[in-house]
C-alpha cells in the first residue's frame, strides 16, 4: 500500500518534464486512469470466470470489488476527459471523443450491475448472476468500442481534424513519464483493491459472527 | 441434439400458446408502439433528415424492453422456472425457448410498427427491414437473459431497462446507421458480429442464471 502511494506521488511530480501545454499534462493523469479502469474491469470478469468455473465463494467479492474499482477509476476518467475536453476544445463534453462516449456507455453499464446486485438476496445465486453480467460487461467494451467508431461516419461526417494520440514521434521523456504514471496508477489501484477487498472480507466475517451470535 | 431442439420447441410453443390465450403482453407492444409514433411526430417540431429514422429505432429498443420485462415474470411467479431447471434438458433450451417466443412478438408488432412508420414519416429501404431482423436477434437473445436476471431480483420492472439500455446502444448506432446511410454493409455485419457474440456468450451463461 505504501508503494502504491510513492508512485502516486511519482505520478504527481513526472508530468513536469512535460514540454507541451499545460493542458496536454492532464494526458499522464486521463489515460492512465482510463487504462487502469479497463484493466479493473477485466480482472472483475477474470475473477467471475473463475468463479462460474470453480464455484468458489470468495471470487464473487474480488470480481465485485475490481468492478467497483473499475467504476471509481471509469468516473474519474470522464471527469479528467472533461476537464481536458473543456482546456482544449472549450466545451466540457464532446460527442466526437469516442473514449469518453464509450466510458459513458460502461458507467452506465457498470452502475446498472450495482443496482442488480442489491436487489439481488445475497447467496450463490446473487454471484452467479453478478459475475454473469460482469462477463457481459467485458465483451461489451470491444462492441462498442466498434459500434461508436461506426457511429462517427454517420453523426459527424467529414474528416475530424482531432488528433490526440500521441502517436510515433514522442519523445523518450514523455513516453517514460507516461509509463511511470501508468506504473503508478495501476499500483494504486491495486492497492485500493487490496485495501477495499481487505474490508469487504472483514465486513462479510462480522456479519457472519453477528448472525450466528443473534 | 433433436431432443434439444424438441425441448426448444415445447418451450417456445408454450410461451406462444400462453400468449394466445391470455393476451397479456402483445396488444400493449402494439399499442406502446403505436402511440410513440404518434407521440414522435411532434417531437420533431422541423423536418430533419434521418431524425424520424433514429426515432424509429428508439421505438422498437423501447418497445421490445417492454415485452422483455414480462418475459419472464409468469416464470418466476408461478414457479415454473424451478420446475424447468429440475427437467431433465439442457437449461439453455429454457432461455432459446423465450428467446424464440419474444422474437416471435417483436416480429408481429414490427408487422404493423414498420408499415405504420411508412404512413407517418417516410418510406424504408430493404437495409433498414435486415437491419431490424438482425437488431431482433440481438435484443432478443441478450434480453430474454438479462430478463432471467432481473427476474431474480426485487425491483425487477425498474431493474431491466437500466440492464438493458446500455447493452441495447450497440444495436441502435448499427440500426440507424443502416438505414440512414447509402451503403449500409457495414452497419448489417455489425449488426450480425453483435448478434453472434452475445447469443454464444448468454447460450454459454444463462444456466448459471437460473441455477441456484
Amino acid at each position: 500500500m505504501l508503494l502504491g502511494g510513492g508512485v502516486a506521488l511519482a505520478l504527481l511530480w513526472a508530468p513536469e518534464d512535460a514540454d507541451q501545454g499545460a493542458s496536454q499534462r492532464i494526458f499522464y493523469i486521463h489515460v492512465p486512469i482510463a487504462l487502469t479502469a479497463y484493466a479493473m474491469f477485466g480482472w472483475g470478469a477474470w475473477k467471475a470466470l473463475r468463479l462460474l468455473g470453480k464455484r468458489e465463494e470468495r471470487y464473487d467479492l474480488e470480481s465485485y470489488t475490481a468492478v467497483h474499482m473499475g467504476v471509481i477509476f471509469g468516473v474519474l476518467t470522464l471527469v479528467s476527459g472533461s476537464i481536458w475536453a473543456r482546456a482544449s476544445w472549450g466545451v466540457w463534453w464532446d460527442w466526437r471523443d469516442n473514449q469518453l462516449v464509450l466510458f459513458l456507455i460502461l458507467f452506465l453499464f457498470y452502475s446498472a450491475y450495482f443496482m442488480l446486485r442489491y436487489s439481488l438476496a445475497p447467496g450463490a445465486s446473487r454471484a452467479n448472476i453478478s459475475a454473469v453480467y460482469a462477463l457481459f460487461g467485458v465483451v461489451l467494451i470491444p462492441v462498442s468500442f466498434l459500434a461508436i467508431r461506426l457511429a462517427e461516419s454517420f453523426l459527424h461526417p467529414g474528416p475530424v481534424v482531432l488528433t490526440r494520440d500521441v502517436g510515433e514521434n514522442v519523445p523518450g521523456s514523455m513516453l517514460l513519464t507516461f509509463c511511470v504514471c501508468l506504473a503508478g496508477m495501476l499500483a494504486l489501484a491495486a492497492a485500493l483493491y487490496r485495501s477495499e477487498l481487505l474490508g469487504k472480507r472483514v465486513d462479510a466475517r462480522l456479519r457472519e459472527l453477528r448472525e450466528a451470535l443473534a | 441434439m433433436t431432443g434439444y431442439l424438441r425441448d426448444v420447441a415445447a418451450l417456445a410453443r408454450k410461451d406462444l400458446l400462453l400468449e394466445l390465450r391470455g393476451r397479456d403482453t402483445l396488444p400493449a407492444m402494439l399499442l406502446f408502439v403505436v402511440a410513440m409514433l404518434v407521440a414522435f411526430r411532434f417531437a420533431l417540431p422541423r423536418e430533419v433528415e434521418g431524425a424520424a429514422e433514429g426515432l424509429l429505432w428508439v421505438a422498437i429498443v423501447f418497445t421490445a424492453l417492454l415485452g422483455l420485462t414480462r418475459a419472464f415474470v409468469p416464470e418466476r411467479e408461478q414457479g415454473v422456472l424451478d420446475a424447468l431447471v429440475l427437467a431433465p434438458a439442457d437449461r439453455s433450451a429454457i432461455w432459446l425457448g423465450k428467446v424464440i417466443a419474444v422474437f416471435a412478438f417483436l416480429v408481429a408488432v414490427e408487422a404493423i410498427a414498420v408499415p405504420a412508420f411508412w404512413i407517418f414519416f417516410a418510406p424504408l429501404g430493404w437495409a433498414t427491414v435486415a437491419a431490424i431482423l438482425l437488431a431482433n436477434v440481438g435484443i432478443c437473445t441478450v434480453g430474454a437473459l438479462l430478463a432471467a436476471m432481473a427476474a431474480a431480483g426485487r425491483a425487477r420492472e425498474l431493474l431491466m431497462p437500466l440492464l438493458f439500455l446500455p447493452l441495447a446502444i450497440p444495436i441502435v448506432i448499427g440500426g440507424v446507421g443502416a438505414t440512414v446511410v447509402a451503403e449500409p454493409g457495414r452497419y448489417l455485419g455489425f449488426l450480425a458480429l453483435y448478434d453472434a457474440v452475445f447469443a454464444i456468450l448468454a447460450w454459454a451463461t444463462f444456466e448459471y442464471v437460473v441455477v441456484e
